[in-house]
Order: structure tokens, then C-alpha cells, then sequence
């Protein structure tokens, strides 16, 4: 039995869910708290991935991420080689895919924030960044750990996409739910099964976390 | 220093319009019914709410000038601002959050000596009293050594016993601040005690006849101090 898609899987919602997480809390934070003009239009955009089938947003991140695409070339300008059929491409894919179910708890997080709080920090001469930073995120983090833990499973279960831009290729972009695919297609049914039961468990055990933590959130 | 506001702002009531000037070292008490502006005022002059029209000065600071599009903001003021119900860092030791906007370990040190909270240092908020939290919010607010000092019913919250002890050391306090101080508060009795002017503040403007029902619940003081206190109510009365 091949472990390794399962690992490369891992190891996918693992560094993209920290990039998630750097790039969603400031945006979350502009979202809730600065009057942004054209808050909607932001809003209706990043939730995209929500309502499109995966091979939709798939298609056009190839047309983006290929060699003739606005963001391809200048990626191969900046590192001299291609992003389709890599890792670096399948974990662009994965956290453009993932930014709504990333942003949805950290928003609802943030909103819970007595303002107060945010009042008193800019009276005692808090600036918006440093507001988020002393205040916004050690108040937050049963909401961030939460964020967290969707983006991993999001990830971790994440196919459409990734097959678009990262097809098959072992130990580079073969994950563990195109590696079932694959195995069913191929009839090899047990391989498949033990494959999909381990993603099973780490799915339960990440659902297990959630809900912890929300009891917890309600608790406190 | 001296604060001077002359503002105008269109709430959803009423059209809330304020002139007011409160010199360095003296307590300016807004007093009033629930719902007649006074703490918008206070907003406004901390700059967490705009006024329509208007200006504010602390000094020779122009803090608001809404006819030259000056608006410092919240941040840039120095103030100090005590809410209703403390507004302190849930995640942070009390200490930290006497120290949050101050580098100086031994104004922190003095301050929670001073009011009385040295022993709660380690504790975290949601672990002592509403006094203690009020407590431990003014020292937070003094530790910023602000220009201007704004009270939003701070004591209003507290059981009779903690707010009395709590006046009485703000009275001891308020002899060393030579800043003004605007406190919002509808007891009389609180305002009498603590402040040098009152202004009674009614659907958004000062109301004179207002506070002239409320006469004999003013704490006794002589003829002159009174008549410094609310000059044109008792004119009134």
C-alpha cells in the first residue's frame, strides 16, 4: 500500500491552510472592520469557489496559471519554470480554492469582537495594525483554529481542481483523493478502500476537532 | 489646556448641539436622561463619532474642524476615555493592560499603587470585581498621560460602597491632573460631588430648567461654589 498520497495530501493542507491563513485574517479583518467602497463586489468574489464546480474554477486558474496566462509568465519570469503540473501549482490552486471557507469563520470570529474593545484600542492610540495584531487575533483564536481546521479538510479532500492544474504525476501532485480515483479506475478496489478509509479517519477526527471547538467557543 | 467644542450632529431624534469650554484642571459634568446625547458628545470629542458641523479644540490643537476638513484621528488625539463598563483586554494580565499604551514600568507600577490594584496584577479581568475592572480602566486610561480625560458613567455600574470608595479616590486623583475632564453621568448627586461645572443636556441641548427640579438633590456646598457649578440654573430656580 502507497502511503505517500496520502502524506503529499498532508503535506498540501499543511503549508497551504498557513498561507490561507496569512493572507485570509488581515482581508477578513479590512472586510469587517474598514468601510471598504465595493464591499459586495469583494464579498461576491470571494465566495466564487463556493458556487462554481471545482472543474469550472479549475479551467480558468489553467488558462491564469498556464505559460500563455497573465500569472504563469510572470511566474516564469520570477523562478524560471512552469506552475502546471507542480506542487507549487496545485497549492496556488488549493488556497485560491479554499479562501471562502477560510474567510466565513474568521468574519464570523471577528464580528463577535466587542467593539468596545477596538474603541478602547484606538483611544489608548492603536493604530488599525497594530489593533489587529494586540487585539483582533489573541481574541480570536478559537475562530482561527477553526479557519484552520476547515481549510485542511477542504484541502485534504480537494480534487476537481488540483487534477485540472496538477493532473497525476507521483510524489509531486498524485494526492491522496486523485490517487483513489485512480485506483478505482484501475479496479485495484483494495488499495482504493484503504486509502479512502484513512482519509476517512482523518476526516472524522478533523470534524471531532471542530465541533470540540465549538462547544468549547459557546462554553467560554 | 483648555477643551472648546461647538458642535452640531443630526441623530435619528433630534439635532444634538453643544457648545461647551472646560479649562486645564477643572471637571465638566453632562448631565441629563437617558437617550439626550450626552454620550455622543463624549464620542464626539474623542473623535469615535463626527459631527456634522463643528469644531474641537484642546489647547491650541484643532482636534475637529469640520469647515477646513480637519478630523484627527481617535488614535492621534491623547485622550484618555473611561467607559460604562470597563473595556479591558480579556486576554491580557491586568498589568498589561495598565501597561498597553505605556513604556514606562514605573508609571504602571505607580498608578496600580496608587488605585489601589497592585495585588491583582497577575490576575486576568474576567477574575475580580467591576470596581477592581473600573479600577484597573482608569489606570489604564491615566497611564497614557492624556491631554483630555472623558468619563462615560464610570461608576454608574458599580454597588453603592465601590462606587462611593471609587469617587472619593477619583477626587484624590483629580487634584494632580491638570487636564480637563468631561465626564458623562444622569446622578446628580455624583456630578455635584466631583465636577466644577454641570451643563443638563436635554433632546441633544443644554437644558437649564431641566436640573432646577432636581435642585435639592445637589450636595450642599456655599452660595459661590454653587453658582460657579450651575451658574443659569439657579438663576432659575
Amino acid at each position: 500500500m502507497d502511503y505517500f498520497p496520502l502524506l503529499l495530501s498532508c503535506k498540501l493542507a499543511g503549508i497551504s491552510t498557513l498561507f490561507l491563513l496569512i493572507i485570509c485574517a488581515p482581508l477578513a479583518y479590512a472586510l469587517v472592520f474598514v468601510p471598504v467602497r465595493g464591499k459586495l463586489f469583494i464579498e461576491s468574489l470571494i465566495g466564487l469557489p463556493l458556487v462554481l464546480p471545482p472543474t469550472v474554477f479549475g479551467f480558468y486558474l489553467l488558462l491564469i496559471m498556464g505559460e500563455q496566462g497573465i500569472f504563469g509568465r510572470f511566474y516564469k519570469i520570477l523562478f524560471d519554470t512552469s506552475l502546471l503540473f507542480t506542487f507549487s501549482g496545485i497549492a496556488i490552486a488549493a488556497i485560491l480554492h479554499t479562501v471562502p471557507y477560510v474567510i466565513q469563520p474568521l468574519k464570523a470570529s471577528f464580528t463577535r469582537i466587542d467593539r468596545r474593545l477596538l474603541e478602547s484600542a484606538a483611544v489608548l492610540g492603536c493604530s488599525n495594525v497594530s489593533c489587529f495584531f494586540r487585539v483582533v487575533l489573541p481574541n480570536s483564536l478559537p475562530g482561527l483554529a477553526a479557519a484552520a481546521i476547515l481549510s485542511f479538510a477542504h484541502i485534504m479532500g480537494e480534487f476537481g481542481v488540483i487534477l485540472m492544474i496538477g493532473g497525476s504525476i507521483p510524489k509531486e501532485t498524485r494526492v491522496a483523493s486523485i490517487a483513489i480515483f485512480e485506483y478505482v479506475e484501475a479496479m485495484r478496489y483494495q488499495e482504493a478502500g484503504q486509502l479512502s478509509l484513512a482519509l476517512l479517519i482523518v476526516s472524522y477526527m478533523i470534524l471531532l476537532a471542530v465541533n470540540l471547538l465549538e462547544k468549547r467557543n459557546h462554553a467560554s | 489646556m483648555r477643551l472648546e467644542i461647538s458642535i452640531l450632529k443630526k441623530l435619528s431624534h433630534f439635532t444634538l448641539e453643544m457648545e461647551l469650554c472646560c479649562p486645564a484642571g477643572e471637571l465638566l459634568a453632562l448631565v441629563g436622561p437617558s437617550g439626550s446625547g450626552k454620550t455622543t458628545i463624549a464620542r464626539i470629542i474623542s473623535g469615535l463619532e463626527q459631527p456634522d458641523f463643528g469644531t474641537i479644540r484642546l489647547g491650541e490643537n484643532i482636534l475637529c474642524d469640520t469647515e477646513n476638513g480637519i478630523r484627527v484621528p481617535t488614535r492621534k488625539r491623547k485622550l484618555g476615555y473611561v467607559f460604562q463598563e470597563a473595556s479591558l483586554f480579556p486576554h491580557l494580565r491586568i498589568r498589561d493592560n495598565v501597561a498597553f499604551a505605556c513604556d514606562t514600568p514605573s508609571r504602571v507600577d505607580n498608578l496600580m499603587d496608587l488605585l489601589g490594584i497592585s495585588h491583582l496584577q497577575d490576575k486576568k479581568p474576567s477574575q475580580i470585581s467591576g470596581g477592581e475592572q473600573q479600577r484597573a480602566a482608569l489606570a489604564q486610561t491615566l497611564a497614557v498621560n492624556p491631554d483630555l480625560l472623558l468619563l462615560d458613567e464610570p461608576f454608574s455600574a458599580l454597588d453603592i460602597e465601590t462606587r462611593h470608595s471609587l469617587q472619593q479616590k477619583f477626587l484624590e486623583i483629580k487634584k494632580e491632573l491638570q487636564i480637563p475632564i468631561i465626564m458623562v453621568t444622569h446622578d446628580l448627586q455624583e456630578a455635584s460631588l466631583l465636577s466644577d461645572q454641570i451643563i443638563a443636556v436635554r433632546n441633544g441641548k443644554k437644558d437649564h430648567k431641566w436640573l432646577t427640579q432636581f435642585h435639592g438633590i445637589l450636595l450642599p456646598r456655599t452660595s459661590k461654589e454653587q453658582e460657579k457649578l450651575c451658574p443659569r440654573q439657579l438663576a432659575h430656580a
